[in-house]
């Protein structure tokens, strides 16, 4: 036993090569047993077959801004019908010339997303840059000083339309879904029926149906001679529809609340606004940030459907592109162009919510 | 304790007099909070209610359903009932609702069959298969439902060629512009028989399963009634067609002029709305199954597997009870989601309750009844699917103790 202990085997046993690096994992996460070998073989040939002719058409044989005449010809994609567009498309009806306006907005409001995004951050002076910037986008937007022309909301289209609904969808929908789902709990009766008949009730429709109301029957409800604007009021079924979902999810995190948090608050004296605002909103709307992340994205998304009551979102700009008679049958191009840049988006929203979630996440 | 003593500020029997100011009293605040909310809606509706009516009759626009009655006069592509210009609006919107019915019915199933895949094949050991199925559910959700049935449509219109130049993938299939036309075996009375046999099986199958349960309480031996009701399901049918001496003729669609005849016509709004629907709600589905599968313990699958039980045995009787579970209630609203995410069938012009009633507007200007009957018949799909799910939610829920 001594000896062996003193001297210890000098070459060490390797390791088999089939069970470490490249091939050890291939053998475990590939080829683990007779089916999942099949399916490997199967799903890479499958690859093999669909993979090259798209590289093909997407990259080695596309046009990249070209005249539509190339397009006509090549066998690829043709990008040219987004890259000569491109203008149209991001800012649909702002005048030419004029249209460095929403593009610098759209940067600020990016550039303060970005700013948000650290937690170190967010101080009260974090809401005065927001308010700052908000109206120095709304005077880019609409001019009138500093020699810029006004420009009508109904102008106001493309990218930065979609923006400003599901910015601002998002911003308020999420207080009122908040003040829904505390109705919703609450112990008078009247308050709780009137917010569980309005939740129940949206979340029943589609937002079409929300869209169709403040297009053509939201006039009617007006005093003669009032009229409001059409974005508004899309914007208005907007935020009214998200609330609702919104409501719900936080309801889900109220009820998760132990009762001895209510209780304890009550002990100490708080007033109810105290109880909520202190102890029970900042737990409960923690744990539901993933939902609740999911919730505004498909909101950010759904902002889409304006197309259906002639809003020029970024989508109906595409389309009304594709509707040149130049660029018709190319709509696979632009569509894939509009799913890449709605993936951006909502990619980085979700990835950063996850961020979120850990960096509040105080449990032990 | 003498009566002195009573006055104190707290009486004997513990109830404050009521000398607290109403302000200071939860009960007397709440109500007061309660009848000024009652009061502001009530005065918003009743002036939303008074400049509707003087706006409509300015407009001299005629309240009420009566419109119903009288003659639609526009064609719907595709009907599962007899419709024709001559019929009237309820008619028209009945139509409507059925196609509503008919895609959303058909992609509930398709999309919980996908889901399934998808989310299992995300669980895979096989590192490539469950990557792969990550990317799909990535992508697919991330892009607006909306968008993905204007990219389906634009394939069908712009990708496939027209009839005279159909993909013909199988003999009898054929892809085009005009949609996906498929043969059909031609109608027989055989057919007819071959249903009832079909349901004959399900009800016999039916009660040897509840006869096998019994028996297994009883003397603890199993019983296959699952697998016999399978095989009873496809060989009462058979043996039916085999009776009637195998009639096999097959409605072929052939080229006539510029469009198909015979076979059965898919059309490109319903398949692009189809497709994309089940695709976009199929990555949501199969997450929801995913996190369901991963919701029951390991311990579970060891303890099943310890007790000799075969691995069917284990998921069949350990794995799915407990993951359904966990998965009926989201997926009640994915269901849900899909069945009003199919009013979006207006934009690429599928003839939905939503396009029908949208079509019915613009040509009687009766706004306020349009958006109402959608309201109501969309209502009424989300609470009766919701009352079904919440049975069978009900059903397997765990009974506890």
């Amino acid at each position: 036993m001594s000896d062996q202990a003193k001297n210890p085997p000098r070459d060490y046993l390797k390791p088999p090569m089939t069970e470490v690096g490249v091939l050890g994992w291939l053998r475990s996460n590939l080829f683990n047993t007779w089916y999942n070998s099949l399916l490997t073989v199967l799903v890479a040939l499958l690859l093999w077959q669909l993979a090259p002719p798209f590289l093909k058409w997407a990259f080695f044989d596309s046009a990249w801004n070209t005249a539509p005449e190339v397009c006509y010809e090549s066998e690829g994609a043709c990008w040219s019908v987004v890259s000569k567009n491109i203008n149209f498309i991001i800012f649909g009806f702002f005048p030419d010339g004029q249209q460095w306006r929403p593009g610098l907005s759209m940067l600020l409001l990016l550039g303060l997303v970005f700013y948000s995004r650290d937690r170190n951050h967010w101080r009260r002076s974090l809401g005065v840059y927001w308010l700052i910037g908000l109206s120095v986008m709304g005077t880019l937007m609409y001019g009138g000083v500093f020699g810029m022309p006004v420009v009508e909301t109904a102008q106001w289209s493309g990218l930065p339309l979609t923006f400003m609904l599901s910015f601002f969808g998002m911003v308020a929908a999420y207080p009122l879904g908040v003040l829904l789902a505390l109705g919703r709990r609450s112990r008078m009766p009247a308050i709780k029926s009137l917010c569980v008949i309005y939740i129940e009730l949206i979340r029943g429709v589609p937002l079409i149906s929300l869209l169709f109301m403040s297009s053509i029957m939201f006039p009617l409800f007006l005093p003669e001679g009032v009229t409001i604007d059409k974005v508004l009021r899309a914007q208005a079924a907007i935020i009214l529809f998200t609330a609702a979902y919104i409501a719900e999810v936080v309801r889900g995190g109220l009820q998760a609340m132990p009762r001895g948090q209510f209780e304890a608050a009550d002990a100490l004296g708080l007033t109810y606004n105290q109880t909520m605002r202190l102890i029970i909103l900042p737990q409960a709307l923690k744990i539901v940030i993933p939902p609740t992340v999911g919730i505004l994205l498909s909101a950010f998304k759904d902002t889409s459907l304006v197309v259906i009551i002639a809003l020029y979102d970024v989508l109906k700009t595409t389309k009304v592109s594709l509707s040149n008679p130049k660029w018709t049958g190319f709509s696979t191009e632009a569509y894939i162009f509009l799913a890449v840049l709605y993936f951006i988006c909502c990619y980085a929203m979700s990835s950063y919510s996850r961020r979120l979630e850990k960096e509040l996440h105080t449990g032990h | 304790m003498s009566r002195g003593r009573s006055k104190s500020p707290i009486p004997e029997n513990g109830i404050l007099p009521s000398r607290v100011p109403p302000w200071r009293d939860p009960e007397k605040r709440a109500l007061a909070f309660q009848l000024i909310v009652l009061l502001l809606v009530g005065t918003l509706s009743y002036i939303l209610f008074s400049n509707t009516q003087a706006n409509l009759e300015r407009q001299s626009i005629a309240t009420g359903f009566g419109f119903l009655d009288k003659e639609a006069g526009f064609e719907i592509g595709e009907s599962l009932v007899d419709y024709s210009a001559a019929d009237n609006y309820a008619r028209a919107l009945l139509v409507g609702a059925l196609n509503t019915v008919k895609v959303s019915f058909v992609g509930i199933i398709f999309t919980i069959v996908i889901g399934a895949i998808i989310g299992i094949a995300r669980l895979s050991s096989n590192w490539l298969v469950a990557k792969l199925a990550a990317i799909y559910i990535e992508v697919m959700q991330n892009i607006p439902v909306l968008l993905q049935l204007f990219f389906w449509y634009a394939i069908f219109y712009e990708s496939f060629s027209s009839p005279r130049q159909a993909l013909n993938p199988v003999s009898g299939v054929f892809l085009c512009n005009r949609g996906l036309i498929f043969a059909v075996p031609e109608a027989h009375a055989a057919h007819a028989w071959m249903g009832w046999a079909f349901l004959a099986a399900l009800v016999i199958g039916y009660g040897l399963h509840r006869w096998g349960g019994k028996r297994q309480e009883q003397t603890g031996r199993s019983f296959p009634a699952v697998r016999i009701m399978i095989a009873l399901c496809l060989l009462l049918p058979l043996a039916v067609w085999l009776g009637f001496g195998a009639p096999l003729n097959w409605d072929m669609p052939v080229l006539r002029g510029f469009n198909f005849s015979g076979g059965v016509t898919v059309s490109p709004e319903f398949s692009a709305l189809l497709l994309g629907l089940v695709l976009y709600t199929g990555a949501f589905v199969a997450e929801i199954v995913r996190a369901g599968i991963q919701s029951v313990g390991k311990g579970q699958v060891e303890a099943a597997m310890a007790i000799g039980l075969r691995p069917g045995q284990v998921l069949h009787l350990v794995v799915l009870p407990q993951a359904l579970r966990v998965i009926i209630p989201p997926l009640t609203s994915q269901m849900l989601n899909l069945t009003k995410n199919s009013s979006l069938a207006i934009a690429i012009g599928y003839a939905d309750f939503v396009a029908v009633t949208n079509t019915t507007i613009n040509q009687t200007g009766q706004a306020i009844e349009g958006v109402a009957l959608i309201m109501l018949v969309y209502l009424f799909f989300s609470l009766s699917t919701s009352v079904f799910m919440n049975w069978y939610n009900k059903k397997m829920a765990l009974v506890e103790r």
